[in-house]
């Protein structure tokens, strides 16, 4: 029987959980715990510079492993700090174990110094949240918050423990607890049969098919499983914003992202498939936009593991709650076995239309001018990192333009925010994969504006030596903001233009980063390549790119799918 | 149409917040709602009765069990049920006044539980609709406060809500 106080119990149990690192920022109620830190060396804490980016470090991680990242933090501005970062990963589904020191449990609710009431703050943005009421419950309590933030659709959970539950001179007993079970959670295990079996025959029978996959086919580790899927079949695939790299996108039956910024092919196709079969993803109001107008003539199936995700805001015909690898293995078992193929004749009428469309826009742009388009340097970074880095987004028009021009080819490399659409995410999460991954190209996708909502971790970087790559597609204005300015408030840039901007040569100096700048065309990929040649060094790379770009397809408020602009000038 | 949602939840604090909070963050409405330990000590009962489309109210009830602290819920209005509110109303009543309030009690089957010269306190229990049938026999009398506990309700015949 071994005997440590709270303090040493959270360190230890992060030890036994297998975590490696965790990310945060000391203060007075957390200070006992990182006594416990200092005396040990199995978990290693990355010190940021602001907690919003310890968050967004664990969700990288996170994001690109599927585990769960950890954050540790102090009581009140601490803990507050984290609120836009678990927002964001509670949005789009990312686990994460938020640990926040609290003032003594005795001080609770008298408006302590530094006390603010994180279980309360945190409610609507957590999949669920503990507040440690004995150091003796310490190690459950953190395994029932490993346990829910990474199983079932995964979440962050907040953990708040107060000060004088980690005393470093009370001791109690300790052991790993092995396994968990709480009698009001249980996970789903297994999609229903008799639906699976109903889905495969319509699937089968389709004529016009369409594979709508999300984030939570990457999540659910179903990449392999639904590009076997959709290969058996031929049917073509589109990925959301957070499912990109679910199916590679380089692959002819991919037919690109869909929704508010989709191809024009992957809209249409959906506008007029007769069966719909959605995994892992939720029919947002940036994917459908309007429901009422939303592909009239399908039938939908819907897979996930969160039966609140069906039928929230379209209708499924066949609903299927459960673990997207189980559910695809059947849904295989039953193809191979059925007496009945796909249409084959309709498929290829289907196919024939696709690439009719296909060749209506093609994520074309306008590659005469002289000025650096940002969509061009998204296809430069690709080719100076064989299409297979990590890539971290931030925020707006440079996020749309990676989504849609980096072919990802694997699951669980692009990063992004696409639930709350955070700035400032793209760096730490960037970092965050990065201390992961060393051996790896890692890339932050950013703007001039997403880059200074974070920009203090460029000190993080150097100290723990963390060289990733910056492509700021640098347009001196807040592009997405302008973009909508321009298109629905006759041009009037409220606020959107940059000014006072940094010399960003200067601050990687101050940094001793490295910095490359890219003002023409013609050097943009000796550019490129001089910055990913720099394999040991943060390099900044400042992209001067053609403020007036819009980001195209573009759907029309309040249409159906296929209702688009697809350029300053036309429209479908 | 009206739901009556019955939920077996764990008896810890910040439970009753989720929940409530869910309502407001996820734009539902909460018509009445109440919430007391249970014969397990570990469990409270809560009962809330709502308005929605039947897609609205089954958001409500997935959302619902999504929650960790959510043991177990039902919908009483699926099926065949009870339902039962218990009001207390204290009216100011003399002369006259208070012969014709002890008749309309009598005949709602309520009872009067206190009383001075000049005031009833009375209590009344049934479902939503006769407590509303009270209050508008009262018509003309001069009430001083309404106290309702909300709606709780139980399932008909063999069927529970338990562990
Ligand atoms: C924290 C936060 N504040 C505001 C917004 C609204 N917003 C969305 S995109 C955008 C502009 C981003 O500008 P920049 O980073 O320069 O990228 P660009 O669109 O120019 O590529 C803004 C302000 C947001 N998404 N996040
Ligand atoms: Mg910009």
């Amino acid at each position: 029987m071994e005997l440590l106080s709270g303090g040493e119990m959270i360190a230890r149990f992060l030890k036994d959980e297998g975590v490696e690192y965790i990310y945060g920022y000391p203060g007075g109620a957390a200070l006992h715990i990182y006594d416990a830190l200092h005396r040990q060396s199995d978990v290693k804490h990355v010190l940021v510079r602001h907690e919003q980016a310890a968050t967004h470090m664990a969700d990288g991680y996170a994001r690109a492993t599927g585990k769960p990242g950890v954050v540790l933090v102090t009581s009140g501005p601490g803990a507050t700090n984290t609120v836009t970062g678990i927002a964001t990963a509670f949005m789009d589904s990312i686990p994460m174990v938020v640990i926040c020191g609290q003032v003594m449990s005795y001080l609770i609710g008298e408006d302590a110094f530094q006390e603010t009431d994180m279980i309360g703050v945190s409610r609507p943005i957590v999949k669920h949240s503990f507040s440690v009421k004995h150091p003796s419950e310490i190690p459950g309590v953190l395994k029932k918050a490993f346990y829910i933030a990474s199983s079932g659709r995964p979440g962050p959970v907040v953990v708040d423990i107060p000060k004088d539950m980690t005393m470093p001179n009370e001791k109690f007993e300790y052991n790993y607890p092995e396994s968990v079970s709480l009698r009001s959670y249980t996970p789903p295990a297994k999609g229903h049969s008799g639906q699976i079996k109903k889905a495969v025959d319509l699937l089968l029978a389709a004529k016009r098919p369409m594979i709508y996959a999300g984030g939570g086919v990457i999540m659910g580790g179903g990449a392999d499983l639904l590009k076997k899927l959709a290969q058996q079949l031929e049917y073509p695939v589109t990925n959301t914003l957070m499912g990109l790299g679910g199916y590679p996108g380089t692959d002819k039956q991919f037919v690109g992202m869909l929704g508010m910024h989709g191809s024009y092919e992957a809209n249409q196709a959906m506008h007029h498939s007769d069966l719909i079969l959605a995994i892992g993803a939720r029919f947002d109001d940036r994917v459908t936009n309007d429901p009422d107008k939303f592909c009239p003539s399908a039938k939908i199936i819907h897979i996930d593991i969160d039966p609140a995700s069906i039928s929230k805001t379209i209708r499924a015909d066949v609903p299927i709650v459960g673990p997207v690898i189980q559910v695809l293995e059947e849904m295989l078992s039953l193809i191979d076995d059925a007496p009945a193929r796909s249409n084959k004749e309709a498929i290829n009428n289907w196919w024939k239309q696709i690439n009719e469309w296909r060749q209506v826009h093609g994520g074309r742009y306008d590659t005469s001018s002289d000025k650096i388009k940002p969509q061009a340097a998204v296809e430069a970074c690709w080719r100076a990192t064989n299409g297979d880095a990590f890539v971290a987004s931030d925020v707006g028009q440079h996020q749309m333009f990676t989504a849609q021009y980096y072919k990802f080819a694997k699951p669980y490399r692009w990063i992004n925010s696409g639930g709350l659409g955070t700035m400032g995410f793209g760096l730490p999460a960037a970092m965050g994969v990065k201390m992961n991954f060393p051996e790896e190209t890692v890339v932050c996708v950013t703007g001039e504006g997403s880059i200074q909502m974070n920009i203090q971790e460029l000190s993080t970087c150097l100290q723990y030596g963390l060289p990733v790559k910056i492509l700021c597609l640098n347009n001196g204005y807040l592009g997405m903001v302008r973009q909508w300015q321009d298109m629905n408030y006759e041009g009037r840039h409220s606020n959107s233009y940059l000014d006072s901007l940094p010399e960003f040569k200067t601050l990687m100096d101050a940094y001793r980063h490295k910095y490359v700048e890219i003002r023409t065309k013609d050097e943009l990929d000796a550019k490129m390549e001089e910055a990913f040649a720099m394999k040991d060094q943060l390099v900044f790379i400042n992209c001067y790119v053609d403020p007036e770009e819009h980001v195209y397809p573009m759907q029309v408020p309040r249409g159906s799918m296929r209702d688009m602009f697809l350029s300053k000038t036309e429209r479908t | 149409m009206r739901h009556i949602i019955s939920v077996l939840m764990e008896n810890e604090p910040g439970a009753l917040s989720r929940v409530v909070g869910l309502f407001s963050q996820r734009n539902f409405n909460i018509e009445s709602l109440n919430v007391a330990p249970t014969d397990d000590p570990t469990l409270s009962r809560l009962t809330l009765t709502t308005f929605g489309s039947d897609q609205v109210v089954e958001q409500i009830t997935k959302q619902l069990n999504k929650l960790i602290d959510v043991v177990k819920l039902v919908d009483l209005t699926e099926g065949q049920h009870i339902e039962r509110e218990l009001m207390l109303v204290k009216v100011r009543a003399s002369g006259a006044q208070r012969a014709e309030v002890k008749r309309t009690v009598d005949i709602f089957r309520g009872n009067i539980i206190d009383m001075t010269p000049s005031i009833y306190t009375m209590q009344i229990i049934g479902e939503s609709d006769k407590l509303d049938g009270f209050l508008q026999a009262l018509g003309g009398m001069h009430i001083l406060e309404v106290v309702r506990t909300g709606v709780s309700g139980i399932a008909r015949g063999e069927k529970t809500l338990s562990l």
